[in-house]
């Protein structure tokens, strides 16, 4: 049976009464009627009474009660009564349904302006509270820190060892090519200035002093917050959405023991250790440039390198690796635990994870900077 | 009792035929041929083979994680059949070419077990996205359409909240608003009434019936409430973990009457019946 289009028909059956014919097929696909036009001849044949005569209506479904709806509200506003019961009984079953539990009271929300002063208030209260929660969460870490020394820490110690392949071994791959290309960068940056006083030997101490100090370092924690404080953030998340973390504190699990601190530990322990890592292939790129096309010698090359880097600032970049470990942790699973109950507000979360990660590693790299100075490290 | 006359009422409705869907009489909506579903080497069931009639209530039961859900995922062609076919009419589901299943899936409606509402949209907006998609009315209209749906399951007023705002029960009932959204000709519920209070429940019965009265809609049900099971269900399949196939197919009032296989009258009797149900039945043929 091929589908007829929706039609509705008016008919005046005179003595200030009409008769609304209703045809075809009616689906939400077809779109719904206006009644604009119905409500015209209302008007201009300022007709009293309405009846629906439905006896050649074909197949019906939403539309047609949502037509119905727009017809009665067309009817009341003009005073005209409307005689509905040559409809269809479903019809009326489904209005009886969907009449049948009452809208609770104060469910709808009143939609309310919300002047601009007001506003600003908001974000600076939000901004408080903000600083508050990072400042609580600090805390709990410490106490779960302090039982974690004290050996009394509830966590999975197979859940350590994970998460610290995922940010060790796993993330070598990635911290290589990022280290190498930093070097090499640093390697060409400096041999254009250096050449031009044919000092061209001196890329190597230079590539060797800015990645141990401060680039083997900083690339990495940047790497990191990338590629292991955005999973951190993520996994919290979604936990927080599935009431996984719920169900461990009801159960007398802290979350900060059972999922922080392993999280916390194994990238604060593995930092240090990618970072030298990091330092080394960082040196090999220098060199790569330095032997391939300045034309050094091997030996020089080392020598100078052994020359330049120092175990202090060697020891220096690895406390900042460390730090920026510690940091890129707290951020992600700060913003974890912080993400609301949606799939988007988990999305929201790994993108503060990362922003928090690299804010916090810029902000320290600076304090670092001007402390190293001044305590003339 | 008053759901048993409703379910004679509606009855007398569809064979009379005031409507149109079912006014063309018995004709087979969904045919199911052999299906064996497996996941990986892991067969879960074999042989299925069942037919379900248009305008037809037709309940999936079965114990826990005897492969229900997954029976309701391959109708919807989520997960493909080890073997056999789906046909819907007499078009080949399971052969179809990606293009005529994607407008064949639009014919269905589908509530999953866990709801599967989109969190990051209120309850207007998760029914007005397959609306907005696939057809032509106006925003204004949609959000009608999202209201009036929602009023059908009771959740009137709630339409600007989120999943995570509204509770377990609430999400289950405004998933089944989804799953009307464009009032379509195959619905398949996954346990709607679960996490349902009893009142609520059996209006949700109500609504199942009256949508099959009134749209016609064919409608699939996984559900364990046996209340509703009688009370609704035009034919059940039971499938059997034990036997990795059908154990019994058929009106559940008949089954209760007459079906032998044990685990059916575990099923349907609570647990009364069952080990001890098959030896009376041994004894009373002997
Ligand atoms: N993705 C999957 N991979 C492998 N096995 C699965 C998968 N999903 C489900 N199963 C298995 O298939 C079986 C049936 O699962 P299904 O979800 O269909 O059960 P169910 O009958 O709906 O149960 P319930 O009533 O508890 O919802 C289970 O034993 C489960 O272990
Ligand atoms: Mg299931």
């Amino acid at each position: 049976m091929e589908p007829q289009l929706p039609t509705v028909e008016m008919r005046s059956a005179g003595d200030g009464a009409g008769v609304v014919c209703l045809r075809g097929d009616w689906s939400l696909r077809g779109g719904i009627p206006s009644v604009d036009t119905l409500a015209g001849r209302i008007d201009s044949d300022s007709l009293r009474r309405l009846t629906v005569d439905a006896d050649s209506l074909g197949h019906w479904d939403t539309s047609l009660l949502l037509f119905l709806d727009h017809l009665e509200d067309a009817c009341r506003k003009r005073g005209t009564q409307l005689d509905r019961s040559g409809l269809p009984d479903g019809v009326r079953r489904l209005e009886a349904l969907a009449e049948a539990v009452p809208e609770r009271a104060g469910a709808r929300a009143a939609a309310s302006r919300v002047s601009i002063l007001a506003r600003i208030g908001n974000l600076a209260l939000k901004a408080y509270r903000d600083n508050h929660e990072m400042l609580d969460f600090v805390g709990q870490v410490a106490v779960a820190l302090g039982r974690w020394v004290t050996g009394r820490a509830r966590y999975r110690r197979s859940d350590l060892l994970l998460f610290m392949q995922q940010a060790g071994a796993d993330a070598l791959p990635i911290v290589t090519l990022i280290s190498f290309l930093v070097g090499l960068i640093l390697a060409f940056v400096g041999a254009i200035q250096l050449k031009q006083f044919g000092a061209s030997i001196y890329v190597a101490d230079m590539v060797g002093i800015g990645m141990v100090r401060e680039m083997g370092a900083m690339m990495t924690g940047i790497v990191m917050a990338g590629r292991t404080g955005a999973a951190y953030a993520a996994q919290l998340g979604s936990m927080k959405v599935n009431q996984e973390i719920d169900s461990l504190s009801t159960m007398g699990i802290s979350p900060m023991e059972f999922l922080v601190l392993p999280r916390l530990i194994a990238l604060t322990a593995m930092m240090p250790l990618l970072c030298l890592y990091s330092d080394f292939i960082g040196i090999l790129g220098g060199a790569t440039v330095g032997i391939g096309m300045l034309h050094l010698s091997p030996t020089t090359y080392i020598i100078h390198t052994e020359w330049a880097v120092t175990l202090k600032s060697m020891f220096g970049g690895l406390f900042k690796a460390t730090v920026y470990g510690a940091l890129v942790a707290l951020a992600g699973c700060l913003r974890g635990m912080q993400s609301g109950n949606s799939s988007s507000a988990v999305g929201d979360a790994t993108t503060a994870a990362v922003v928090t990660s690299i804010v916090a590693i810029i902000s320290a790299c600076g304090v670092f900077a001007v402390t190293f100075y001044v305590l003339g490290l | 009792m008053s759901l048993v006359s409703d379910l004679g009422h509606s009855r007398g409705q569809a064979a009379t035929g005031t409507t149109f869907a079912v006014a063309g009489g018995r004709e087979v909506h969904i045919r199911v041929r052999n299906l064996t579903m497996a996941y990986g080497d892991f067969v879960l069931m074999r042989d299925l083979d069942f037919t379900v009639q248009r305008g037809e209530i037709f309940v999936i039961m079965g114990g826990s994680g005897c492969g229900k859900s997954t029976l309701l995922r391959h109708l919807i062609g989520l997960n493909e059949p080890a073997a056999g076919e789906i046909w819907y009419g007499d078009e080949n589901f399971t052969k179809a070419a990606p293009a005529t299943r994607e407008l064949m899936l639009r014919r269905f409606g589908v509530l999953y077990q866990s709801g599967g509402l989109w969190s990051s949209m209120t309850l207007a907006e998760n029914i007005g996205l397959p609306l907005g998609e696939f057809t032509d009315l106006t925003p204004a209209q949609i959000r009608e359409v999202a209201t009036l749906k929602l009023s059908l399951v009771g959740l009137k007023g709630f339409e600007d909240y989120y999943p995570s705002q509204i509770s377990g029960g609430m999400q289950k009932r405004a998933g089944l608003a989804r799953a009307m959204a464009l009032d379509p000709e195959v619905l398949f519920f996954d346990e709607p009434s679960a996490g349902l209070d009893p009142v609520s429940s059996c209006l949700l019965d109500e609504l199942i019936l009256e949508l099959r009265a009134s749209l016609g809609s064919t409608i699939v049900i996984v559900t364990h409430e046996l209340a509703s099971i009688f009370a609704i269900a035009d034919n059940c399949i039971y499938l059997d973990t034990e036997t990795r196939t059908m154990g019994a197919l058929g009106n559940p009032h008949e089954l209760l009457k007459s079906c032998t296989n044990p685990g059916v009258r575990r099923f349907l009797t609570r647990g009364r019946e069952g080990a001890e149900g098959v030896r009376e039945g041994e004894t009373a043929h002997g």
